[in-house]
């Protein structure tokens, strides 16, 4: 089957999880013998596709063709998300290269829609698969153009990643996607409870696509080198509130108190960097935080291997695959219960999202109970391991064969 | 004379309350006294006071020929007592009728064979002499925790002075032998042994309500055709089939509107109608003089899960270490010296708490789940361990908390 396939961003250019999936998901279906022709907003030429057939905005038409005028007013989004939430100035620190886009999300989206109907116009395929709202105008047009089906992945919502200020164009973008959609795709049944709720849709019409970890070595070393003599916590993601850094914080303070020989490292970057730095000095914490910035690569491995407890601590996370990532390494996992993974990750400790209190408990029970920590280590590796993206790409297939049907 | 022998069990423990680390030091109250009320006066209107109140009946419009035999444990007795004194009036007007056996088991429905000997049989002189003020009658059947046999209960049980002793009829207990003879376990004398017919009581106990099952819905008549077949295919007629359930079964886990109460009640005169078969109670049945096949327990036998062995309670690191820790304890709480302190252990030393524990079946979501009330067996492992931290610290001895392993 040939699928257009339609994603914000490719890795190694990525700012979260979703251009992970991308990779990891297209690989998988190349194996099973689907046919996929990938269009992201700008292609770099050093992304890793010899599977799937990349094209970027920028291929297309010698340049970007501009948003016509009218069609949508220029706006500044003031939601933190770009889509994906960028490091607050002072600790800027690009992902890769630089960026192709103004900063004006909308526009960027205008962009990549007209590309993508070039595209559309020029390509053959049999069905749209569109992930996230950035590409759901887009792929509604394509599919509707070309008289296919139209199948909608979503890795986050728009609740999930602004649950406090979530802007209404975005929501209006990513309800008209989902509805346009023959078939939605979502992460964890967590996130399709929530967008069946959020946009009213038909329950049938929902899939479920657990996503997993893309291939790992057999065995990884642990503890080949401590860095730091006590006990380490580690957050690895976006700081920004979606994910909960300040409740970490928070039980940070009572966990130092019991036993201050702990070390909390907090790796990433984000809109609330800035503030958790200046929080953490001013709580009297310095000593006992570590903020890395964004790591990658080895670093990311580095920081699982010296961890001795992974806190994923989200108020809202559709799915969550550092908590993946980090049971799959023998690393104790503890997780908000807003977590999408926790339903298939069930050898890890969970807290209710605001659970100050119960998220200190937790951590200090995995630093001080042996027995506890060895079961949720051995259990919890098995489990990740357990999961594949060949299995999720079985899942995919069968609905591009049902849309199709 | 066949005999069938129907008992019982009735338990309760005390579940913990939301306990976190930094409640240790600070809170000696353990218990969720809301939520055992709760428990306890919901499984009192559901199952104790209409149950036994259909059992009395029973025995009585029978003239005594319906028998039966309860296990009550000690923990069970104190609810009854705090929150439903109904539920335990109830009981005392079944056991004064002379029909009903009362048995004896450990107090606090622990492990404590596995451990401590010296424990166990505190336990159960404790709950003997609590049957008998509360009942009348001093026990002379032992059950232990979750029916587990082994050589080292036979043994004691024997030296406390029962001469009888229930247990699983596990097929690899068993092998070919048959679970409706009379045993005499390896190592004692005197001692019988009366196994659980496991098919016919999970008949009851289990499938009774399951609509997908072939033989449902299951009528009195039908089930003393198959107590009528054991004899037949015995070809003997010194039968003895134990029928041995939790007590909740009848109107709680099965709720009424299953039918397991009109079943129950129209199951005596069923049985004599269509059945060879009379009630005892274990104490009748190894009252009447035959010969006890011996029979060796080279492991623990129980009645849980497909296994039969103490995997439920058992089974992981963490199970072991909170059984391991618990029992570490208790020299320390014992030269204490505060009855309240001992009676705080002797709580956490009920099984059901590391039952909680179980991840043998946690991704399924089964039986294991539908009894506790944590939301994890992680979650009961974490919880546990701080209450026992507390009761360290109370006591005097070192926490059982240990620093995490330096680099």
């Amino acid at each position: 089957m040939r699928v257009l396939m339609l994603g914000w961003e490719y890795p190694p250019h990525i700012a979260g999880g979703l251009g992970t999936a991308c990779l990891a998901l297209t690989r998988a279906l190349a194996a099973q013998g689907e046919d996929v022709l990938f269009v992201v907003p700008h292609r770099h030429g050093d992304e890793p596709a010899e599977h799937l057939e990349l094209v970027g905005g920028n291929d297309v038409g010698g340049g970007l063709p501009a948003p016509r005028p009218g069609r949508l007013a220029r706006q500044r989004v003031a939601s933190v998300l770009s889509p994906y939430a960028r490091p607050a100035g002072g600790l800027a620190r690009p992902t890769s290269g630089p960026r192709p886009y103004g900063p004006d999300l909308f526009a960027q989206i205008a962009s990549y829609e007209a590309a993508v109907r070039q595209v559309a116009r020029e390509a053959s395929f049999d069905v749209v698969h569109a992930h996230d709202w950035m590409s759901f105008g887009a792929g509604a047009q394509a599919a509707a153009e070309a008289g296919v089906p139209l199948i909608v992945h979503v890795h986050s919502l728009e609740q999930d990643r602004c649950p406090r200020g979530m802007d209404p164009r975005i929501l209006a973008a990513e309800g008209a996607g989902l509805r346009a959609a023959d078939l939605v795709l979502c992460v964890s049944a967590l996130t399709a409870r929530r967008a069946q709720a959020a946009h009213d849709l038909d329950p049938s019409r929902l899939r479920v696509v657990h996503n997993a970890l893309p291939d790992l070595p057999r065995r990884l070393p642990r503890r080949a080198r401590r860095l730091r003599a006590g006990p380490v916590v580690l957050f690895l993601g976006r700081v920004t509130a979606q994910k909960g850094p300040e409740i970490l914080l928070e039980a940070a303070r009572r966990v130092v108190a019991v036993d201050p020989r702990v070390t909390f490292v907090i790796a990433g970057d984000g809109d609330l960097l800035a503030s958790m730095i200046e929080r953490t000095a001013a709580v009297g914490l310095a000593r006992h935080v570590a903020f890395t910035g964004f790591l990658k690569g080895r670093a990311v491995d580095r920081a699982y291997a010296e961890a001795d407890v992974f806190v994923l601590p989200s108020v809202s996370e559709p799915f969550g695959l550092t908590a993946l990532e980090a049971a799959a390494r023998g690393v104790p996992v503890i997780l908000s219960r807003a977590c999408g993974v926790a339903e298939v990750l069930t050898s890890a400790l969970r807290v209710d999202a605001w659970d100050v209190e119960a998220l200190a408990d937790r951590i200090l029970a995995v630093l001080h109970r042996p027995a506890l920590a060895a079961l949720l280590a051995r259990e919890g590796a098995r489990e990740a391991r357990a999961l594949s993206w060949a299995s999720a790409a079985e899942r995919v297939r069968a609905a591009y064969v049902e849309v199709c049907a | 004379m066949s005999g069938v022998v129907l008992y019982f069990q009735v338990h309760q423990p005390w579940r913990l309350k939301r306990y976190t680390w930094f409640d240790i030091g600070r809170e000696a109250d353990y218990f969720d006294d809301a939520l055992n009320g709760r428990i306890l006066r919901k499984v009192a209107q559901r199952c104790y006071l209409p149950t036994t109140a259909l059992l009395t009946r029973l025995v009585e419009e029978s003239e005594g020929r319906f028998r039966c035999a309860f296990s009550i444990s000690g923990t069970a007795l104190d609810q009854m007592q705090r929150y439903a004194p109904e539920a335990l009036e109830g009981f005392r007007r079944l056991a004064a009728t002379g029909a009903v056996e009362i048995l004896a088991e450990t107090s606090h429905h622990a492990l404590a064979f596995l451990t401590d000997e010296a424990e166990f049989r505190a336990q159960i002189e404790v709950q003997a002499a609590r049957v008998l003020r509360e009942f009348g009658r001093r026990p002379t059947t032992f059950r232990n925790t979750e029916l587990v046999i082994a050589r080292d209960v036979a043994r004691v049980a024997e030296a406390a002075g029962f001469t009888a002793l229930l247990g699983e009829g596990a097929d690899h207990l068993l092998g070919f032998r048959d679970s409706t003879r009379i045993y005499r376990p390896e190592g004692t004398e005197r001692l019988r042994l009366l196994l659980r017919c496991y098919r016919l009581s999970d008949d009851i106990a289990f499938r009774f309500a399951d609509r997908g099952w072939k033989e449902w819905p299951l009528t009195p008549a039908k089930f003393a055709g198959w107590l009528e077949d054991v004899a037949v295919r015995r070809g003997a007629d010194d039968s003895v089939v134990g029928l041995f359930m939790d007590y909740e079964t009848a109107g709680e886990h099965q709720d009424a509107a299953t039918g397991i109460l009109t079943f129950l009640e129209g199951l005596p005169e069923a049985v004599a109608r269509h059945s060879r078969f009379r009630f005892r109670t274990p104490a009748e049945v190894v009252a009447l003089k035959g010969s006890a096949l011996p029979l060796a327990l080279p492991r623990p036998v129980s009645w849980a899960d497909a296994e039969r062995d103490l995997t439920a309670w058992l089974g992981n690191d963490m199970q072991r270490a909170a059984h391991e820790a618990l029992y570490a304890l208790l020299p320390r709480v014992k030269a204490h010296g505060d009855p309240g302190r001992l009676e705080s252990w002797r709580r956490l030393s009920t099984s059901d708490h590391v039952y909680y524990m179980s991840t043998k079946f946690f991704s399924d979501g089964d039986v294991h789940r539908y009894f506790s009330p944590y939301g994890s067996p992680h979650d009961a492992f974490v919880a546990f361990m701080n209450v026992l931290d507390d009761l360290a610290l109370r006591v005097g001895a070192p926490r059982v908390a240990v620093p995490a392993a330096l680099a």
